[in-house]
């Protein structure tokens, strides 16, 4: 078996599947699966996958009735995560899967399972965590937000956020994977996005973000201060985009 | 004056009500509940959306005020009693809805959290309290999750009509004894707090029943109903307000029982002085046992009893009954049922299940655990699995509680024992 290949794909998940496929019509191992964006000259041979819509389809059909829907969900949420190297790691699950079956989301304390089913915990806390954190400001009728996750998790909260603001227009742009959730009644869609420029809040805008300040320092009790405990709860890097983090003066990302 | 000033003071006023929770309740943005027939804005979701974190460390999830600090009661420990002279605001309805509908577009939270002081009257009270939320759910048709406190000495009619607005609603019961209302709150009894809490019971219940009948009657606080106390301000040991607390889940059927410990904000005689800290603490051990209760089979008698009534402060309350029952350990996590896996220290509920899950394939050893997050720190000294090595296994009393704790403790301990070395000092 040859021990020194990179395959490249473009980077989605049909692509990664035909990477799943190659791999096992070729009966060979990749030693690292990159994307495009990652190529960069090494002793390795890299050979670039094209994506096929139908070798993708073949393996995704395949997943859900030779494992289990369960694997299939872990492997597509996978995708979605920051983990390093995660392209490699669903191929190897897969091909534990394949041999073990449906068994295989139960072995938790393989390294491979545990690696796999960690980096979906923490995509799954942070998704759920963002659904709390984000914050909107309205310019005329308009919603708009801006986060900066860690996994691609746009996904996952675009149900939340579409049926929660149903009748109303709204944007949630994640400038760390330049993707933005946008949304108009009754439909939705997840769009590439280079930049993102806001006007300043107008003053009733800017009004509520003071209310909101006030009755965020009006809630704690000082007897009971605590700071690293609200610091373990809500990580400090999500308090850049936080109304109640910014100054009236100084606003790092609302603006 | 301006509204600032005035959310300031509601807020500031109602932050002792620990609840914040948004649990309880899943409701999509559907169609319905208004006449006009139009999609509103707004969801609940069942497990809970925290959207801050104050500064004291607690989840902020609603906008949580009253709708007015005034009160003809005169409670001791209360900072909005009508003896405390402060300054007065009310909320009108208008004003109150429109700063919730203005919070929740903005995600700032996650709905209303609406309690009072008693203005005039219960009736009167309720009333207004009434109205605020029907112009929420009413004219700006929001779906997102309403927490009402049940004003008591109000009528049954109101804390109907307040219940089909509401997701969850509260009855304080304050004090954990009788004899302590008495003395702290002398217009409440404990009849007047116990007395809403069964209507509300038997509401839901009935409620129940009428959904299966009829699948569209209107839902009665679906998430149910909870209730809160203080620690600290008065004399009960830690066993007599967990047997309340478990009395409260099993006769009310409360989803939460929450504690807040006793913050001093008045000087009395009767109170902890004023300079006297919050019992943090002992409030962080009774939510232990409150969990150990809810979600690990325990019951308060197994915890505590009439000798050793107060929790211990070095070990929690799981560890501290593992201690005392060696001779059910060590557990075998690979045969053990799941009953018996909860009730080691350093397993919990979901480490159960994965326990579980993963036992099936392959046998357990400690680095296996440890992948799964089982707490191997407090659990080592309870359990056994593949790699152990029965005659290395140290499970001496005095070496797991030396493993257990800090080091400082653990010195601490051995003074208080030294100090007191003709006396029989029984620490566990």
């Amino acid at each position: 078996m040859d021990n020194n290949l990179i395959y490249v794909y473009d980077g989605t998940y049909q692509g990664l599947l035909c990477c799943v496929f190659e791999s096992f019509q070729k009966k060979e191992e990749p030693i690292r699966i990159i994307t495009t964006q990652e190529r960069q000259t090494s002793i390795f041979r890299t050979r670039y996958i094209e994506t096929d819509p139908e070798k993708a389809a073949r393996v995704s059909k395949s997943i859900p009735e030779k494992i289990s829907k369960t694997a299939n969900e872990l492997v597509s949420l996978c995708f979605l995560t920051c983990l390093e190297n995660k392209e490699k790691l669903i191929l190897d699950f897969l091909r534990k899967g394949y041999r073990y079956k449906g068994k295989i989301v139960n072995m938790l304390t393989d390294d491979t399972v545990d690696k796999l089913t960690k980096s979906v915990r923490h995509l799954m806390k942070e998704s759920h965590l963002i659904k709390g954190f984000v914050r909107f400001s309205v310019y005329e009728n308009v919603l708009v937000s801006v986060i900066g996750p860690k996994n691609f998790i746009l996904p996952l909260i675009k149900e939340h956020f579409c049926e929660r603001y149903k009748n109303d227009i709204f944007t949630i742009y994640d400038e760390v994977h330049g993707c933005a959730l946008v949304y108009k009644p009754y439909n939705s869609a997840i769009v590439p996005i280079s930049e993102f420029v806001l006007d300043s809040p107008g003053t009733q805008e800017q009004n509520y973000r003071r209310l909101w300040r006030e009755y965020y320092d009006a809630i704690a009790i000082q007897g009971r201060y605590n700071p690293k405990c609200r610091m373990s709860l809500m990580p400090k890097r999500y308090w850049d985009y936080m109304t109640e983090f910014q100054s009236e003066t100084e606003n790092r990302k609302l603006k | 004056m301006d509204i600032f000033e005035k959310l300031r003071i509601l807020a500031d006023a109602a932050k002792f009500d620990v609840a914040c929770t948004s649990s309880g309740v899943d409701r999509t943005n559907k169609k319905g509940r208004n006449a006009s027939g139009t999609a509103g804005i707004g969801s609940a979701v069942a497990c809970g959306i925290c959207h801050t974190f104050s500064a004291d460390g607690r989840c902020v999830s609603l906008l949580k005020v009253l709708m007015t600090n005034s009160c003809i009661y005169d409670c001791k420990y209360c900072a909005n009693r009508s003896s405390n002279d402060t300054k007065r605001v009310v909320f009108t309805p208008a004003e109150l809805a429109e700063i919730t509908i203005n919070f929740y577009k903005r995600n700032y939270i996650e709905g209303l959290f609406l309690s009072s002081g008693v203005l005039k009257s219960p009736d009167y009270t309720c009333e207004q309290m009434i109205k605020s939320i029907e112009i929420l759910r009413n004219e700006y048709n929001f779906r997102g999750y309403i927490h009402a406190k049940a004003i008591p000495g109000a009528d049954h009619k109101l804390l109907d009509r307040l219940g089909l607005l509401a997701d969850r609603m509260s009855v304080n019961i304050e004090l954990p004894s009788q004899k302590s209302l008495e003395t702290l709150a002398p217009d409440k009894s404990r009849n007047s707090v116990l007395t809403p809490m069964g209507y509300i019971r038997d509401k839901v219940k009935e409620n129940r029943t009428d959904i299966v009948r009829y699948r569209h009657a209107p839902k009665f606080v679906p998430a149910g109903q909870s209730t809160q106390m203080i620690i600290g301000a008065t004399a009960e040991t830690d066993f007599q307000i967990l047997t309340l607390t478990e009395a409260l889940y099993n006769k009310y059927s409360l989803k939460r029982v929450f504690f807040s410990a006793y913050v001093p904000v008045a000087d009395n005689p009767l109170l902890p002085v004023i300079t006297s800290k919050p019992p943090l603490l002992r409030e962080h051990r009774l939510y232990q046992a409150d969990w150990l209760l809810r979600f690990y089979g325990f019951e308060a008698k197994e915890l505590l009893d009439e000798q050793n009534n107060n929790f211990n402060e070095y070990v929690d309350p799981k560890c501290n009954w593992a201690l005392n029952h060696l001779d059910m350990f060590p557990v075998d996590v690979n045969t053990a049922p799941p009953d018996m896996l909860l009730r080691v220290p350093g397993i919990g509920p979901t480490g159960a299940e994965r326990i579980i899950n993963a036992r099936k394939s392959r046998s357990l050893d400690y680095q296996g655990l440890k992948k799964i997050g089982i707490v191997l720190k407090r659990a080592q000294y309870f359990i056994i699995c593949k790699d152990t090595v029965i005659s290395s296994l140290n499970i001496s009393r005095d070496n797991i509680i030396r493993g257990l704790i800090s080091e400082r403790g653990y010195n601490e301990i051995n003074q208080k024992i030294l100090a007191s070395q003709y006396e029989q000092l029984r620490l566990f």
